[in-house]
């Protein structure tokens, strides 16, 4: 039976402006199992990254959670203080950022970055020395001793994410939180830091939650899929549910929209027209009834997040036919 | 705040590193052999000085430069060459802690004030702004009617007037460096403040103050050598390159050397030190440090 490791429940987060509450995640809830893939994917804006500071309350001064839960391993994050989280982060949840080229000091030595970040370890400077080259081949950078006394600027970008992912994983988390780790890096790169790591997430059994807007970077990863949408959750699901049988409108046009997806060649690449909404000022009902093409009466009304089957959820009318009807 | 100073001494090898590199510049070579000669001549003053720097010779007094005395002599016949010498202990008596004892202050208030609360920001910058408001002669003339002329007094003035200039460099840095990835990165990972400002920040920031310090020397030497010429600097008969100025300058019509032992040393200093400093940031930014 797989335990439940972080559970999102019902966070509502909203950052305090000028012009009035933004509503920045609303209602969101879904669980990340042990040793699972769970891929976030959504447009920019969607709430994404408000999500991952959440978690890790590495927040704005102006943001409010509204109402809800986040926990890890049973306890509630956001009444623990500041200091238990301190204790967390770069312990049993660890983060790679998205821009390899600006997540490590430029004037400190690798090394000693990797042995500073082992802080928290009762070991000799020797032995961090040992772990951070250890860490280092097990990313796959060649000769990693030498290697250990060079800057950051002397490593290529694909390099640099593979490092951040090492000393991501140095502390053996169980939770990994990689905030688009390939988006800053060409295709054929993504793909050597996928397979890097799937093979990683084996070896460490850690949970990662990997927050892309690349669909076939999520395919390729993740064993469940959440699609997030202006803040809330709109469908979640495994790989297979969310990508053959989207049962969410926004779904359905995000897949047709992927590049990837595309057969024939185009004149014109799809998009989704519209807008996302003003989320200080958020329009009735459901908030993608402006896009979407099967809009009906009772989308005014904001649809539930509804369990179609085991493990695959969407929060559509559609779904409701007795009420579409 | 103990640990975080004491990560500001950097490893040998690095040091070395360093210096090599400035000695590839050749402004940097001249300026290293300048500072160079300057300190070694101040540390081993007692043995270099081929007379004692306040030892009156009437008969002798001034004389134009021979054998016996390189530099001639003043007015009272001291040796004006023993004299440069132990002027460059004085100069750099005041100039180094003065600088260093500003510098680090300066830092650490800085960086507080950068990462720290914003009405702590405020109360600092207001405090920096009223020191810099005071023009240093004037400073400096005050405080040497309170509590009278001596070699104390220029360093504490120099200090004082000083530390708004590294403090807002610094916290410019750190305000800089406090949003930036790496730093959300460190958060993000657990590091708590103090590793944040002494492990992560320091090292950003302390190049930059470094070079701004090797710049600063030589207005710290002019300032000391021009308080000493007003008479209110270290006092008489200590030799200074400023009260070497000042003499030089009452007899410049009997004798014009008093005045190039006085000056020139200031002259070769500030030329010295700057090209240092220069050197020194061109070669402490590692993202310069390509070609190694």
């Amino acid at each position: 039976m797989t335990e439940t490791l972080l559970e999102i429940d019902n966070l509502s987060v909203d950052y305090e402006t000028a012009r009035g509450d933004l509503k920045a995640l609303r209602d969101i809830s879904f669980d990340v199992n042990r040793g699972e893939i769970v891929g976030i994917v959504g447009e920019s804006g969607c709430g994404k990254s408000t999500l991952i500071s959440a978690i890790l309350r590495l927040i704005a001064p102006n943001t409010r959670f509204r109402n809800g839960a986040i926990r890890f391993k049973g306890d509630d994050l956001l009444t623990r203080t500041e200091d238990q989280m301190r204790a967390l982060r770069g312990g049993d949840i660890s983060i790679v950022f998205q821009d390899p080229m600006q997540t490590h000091n430029p004037v400190i030595t690798i090394g000693k970055q990797m042995v500073d970040i082992q802080h928290r370890a009762m070991t000799s400077k020797k032995e961090k020395l040992a772990t951070a080259a250890k860490m280092l081949g097990a990313v796959g950078i060649p000769d990693p001793e030498a290697r250990l006394k060079q800057y950051p600027h002397e490593f290529s970008g694909g390099m640099r994410q593979r490092i951040a992912i090492a000393m991501a994983l140095m502390s053996e988390p169980d939770l990994l939180i990689a905030d688009e780790p390939t988006t800053a890096l060409d295709a054929t790169l993504e793909v050597q830091i996928i397979e890097r790591l799937k093979d990683l997430q084996r070896d460490f059994g850690c949970a990662i939650l990997f927050i892309s807007h690349h669909l076939g970077v999520i395919a390729e990863l993740c064993d469940r899929v959440v699609v997030m949408y202006a803040g809330a959750v709109v469908e979640s699901g495994t790989v297979r549910e969310i990508f053959h049988n989207p049962k969410h409108p926004y779904t359905r046009r995000l897949i047709e929209c992927d590049p990837g997806h595309i057969k024939a060649r185009a004149r014109i690449l799809p998009t989704i027209p519209g807008e996302v909404p003003d989320l200080a000022n958020l329009p009735d009902g459901c908030i993608f009834r402006d896009r979407c093409d099967q809009a009906v009466a009772c989308c005014a009304q904001v649809p539930p997040l509804t369990r179609l089957s085991e493990g695959h959820n969407a929060a559509c009318w559609l779904n409701h036919a007795e009420e579409v009807a | 705040m103990t640990d975080i100073i004491a990560d500001t001494s950097k490893s040998r090898s690095e040091l070395a590193i360093i210096i090599a590199g400035v000695a590839r510049d050749p402004l940097g070579l001249i300026g290293l052999i300048i500072v160079g000669s300057i300190v070694f001549s101040a540390v081993f003053a007692s043995w270099i000085v081929p007379y004692d720097p306040i030892a009156m010779n009437i008969p002798d007094r001034m004389q134009g430069p021979s054998g016996t005395h390189l530099l001639g002599t003043d007015q009272l016949g001291r040796d004006t060459f023993s004299r440069v010498i132990s002027g460059g202990q004085v100069a750099l008596k005041v100039a180094l802690p003065a600088i260093f004892g500003a510098m680090t202050i300066g830092l650490t208030l800085g960086m507080i004030a950068g990462y720290g609360p914003k009405w702590l920001d405020n109360f600092l910058m207001l405090l920096f702004d009223t020191i810099r408001s005071f023009p240093t002669v004037m400073f400096a003339l005050a405080v040497v009617a309170l509590v009278g002329p001596s070699l104390q007094t220029v360093v504490f003035v120099v200090m004082a007037t000083s530390i708004p200039t590294y403090g807002r460099v610094a916290r410019t840095q750190t305000l800089t460096l406090r949003n930036s990835e790496f730093i959300l990165a460190e958060r993000a990972m657990g590091a708590s403040m103090a590793r944040i400002l002494g492990v992560h920040m320091l090292p950003n920031i302390i190049g930059v103050l470094a070079v701004l310090a090797a710049m600063d020397i030589p207005t710290v030497i002019a300032l000391e050598a021009g308080l000493s010429f007003l008479g209110l600097g270290v006092k008489p008969p200590t030799p200074s390159w400023g009260v070497l100025l000042k003499d030089g300058y009452a007899l410049i019509r009997q004798t014009p050397w008093l005045v190039v032992g006085g000056g020139l040393p200031i002259i070769l200093a500030t030329l010295g030190f700057t090209f240092l400093g220069e050197s020194l940031r061109d070669v402490v930014d590692p993202k310069l440090r390509k070609n190694r």
